[in-house]
């Protein structure tokens, strides 16, 4: 799947939050084989520099980055923040997050769609994230947007798909849109049924951050989307109400 | 001039938003820039006046989800 043009070299996305030191954050990603890894922009005092070290860490992994909006809970800040990401990380691309409610951190669609307007006018590659409300994907994708983002569960959750009718009916209705499940993964389980599902991806940062041995959970994460990938290439069967047996009743004895 | 920048108040000698950025000491860092919440590009920093009570925010590359 082309996500922008652009064939990533793996349906996993990878946060770079919350890893116990920038080491473990280094081999989680490698050992993900993560097809993008997300950063974002904080403010930086002239001495300490962390960014700095940051940014010749992400450089040296060689994935692409995707910068977000994380935290902007107005139209004005996204669109602020996404400028400012266009400049220090020289991409064009960026995860548009336009916060609405703190308790669910579930974006505030209306402004995400108009925000997703302005900057795809102005040249940016949207990712929105997103809910799996289908009237919401039609506006962003009318706004500009060629991938859509919807979450999961909320941000942090761990909760998995919360609701696979409508990340299932997303995907029915949108067969040809790049759809990522982004939030809300907390198992390389909930990974595996995202692409079992026709997803082309998953974001995932804190199952894999906050996991007791983070490079080993995301190696679980890589061999979980490549499960659900070759799954969904390989055609599931249906499933049923009743039992049918799958050991042929022909030529049974008679032992009763 | 007194100046805000990320939140903390400032007096610089700065004339502009370029000047300043190397006088607080960010050198080559890899930062961009906001006053008064407007982006400010690394090309358009020269031309910028410090004025009074301006507001300015830096960032620079950060772990994000």
């Amino acid at each position: 799947m082309l996500f922008y043009g652009t064939e990533l070299a793996s349906p996993l996305m990878l946060g770079t939050a919350q890893y116990p030191s920038p080491e473990i954050l280094a081999d989680s990603v490698r050992a993900a084989d993560a097809g993008l890894v997300t950063v974002s922009l904080r403010r930086e005092s002239a001495g300490a520099r962390a960014g700095q070290a940051f940014w010749s860490l992400i450089r040296d992994l060689g994935t692409p980055v995707l910068p977000n909006t994380a935290g902007c809970h107005t139209v004005k800040e996204a669109v602020t923040t996404a400028h400012m990401a266009r400049e220090v990380f020289e991409t064009d691309w960026v995860k548009l997050e336009v916060i609405g409610e703190s308790d669910t951190l579930q974006p505030d669609v209306f402004g995400l769609v108009e925000a997703a307007r302005i900057l795809s006018s102005e040249g940016f590659k949207v990712f929105p994230y997103t809910t799996e409300d289908l009237v919401v994907a039609e506006r962003l994708l009318a706004a500009g947007c060629e991938v859509l983002m919807p979450w999961g569960a909320p941000i942090g959750s761990g909760k998995g798909l919360n609701n696979v009718f409508g990340l299932r009916a997303l995907r029915a209705h949108f067969p040809d849109v790049p759809l990522v499940v982004d939030a809300g993964i907390g198992l390389p389980s909930h990974a595996t049924q995202a692409l079992e599902l026709g997803y082309d991806a998953v974001l995932i940062n804190t199952a894999v951050a906050k996991a007791g041995d983070p490079v080993a959970m995301a190696r679980a994460f890589r061999l979980a989307v490549e499960a659900g990938r070759l799954a969904r290439i390989a055609d599931p069967m249906e499933a049923r109400d009743m039992a049918a047996p799958s050991t042929p009743l022909l030529g049974k004895p008679a032992l009763s | 001039m007194n100046i805000v920048v990320n939140d903390e108040t400032r007096v610089v000698n700065a004339r502009t938003l370029a000047a300043l950025v190397d006088e607080l000491g960010y050198g080559d860092a890899r930062i961009a820039t906001a006053v008064d919440g407007e982006f400010i590009p690394g090309s358009r920093r020269c031309g910028l006046d410090i004025v009074d009570g301006m507001r300015v925010e830096i960032v620079a590359p950060m772990q994000g989800g």
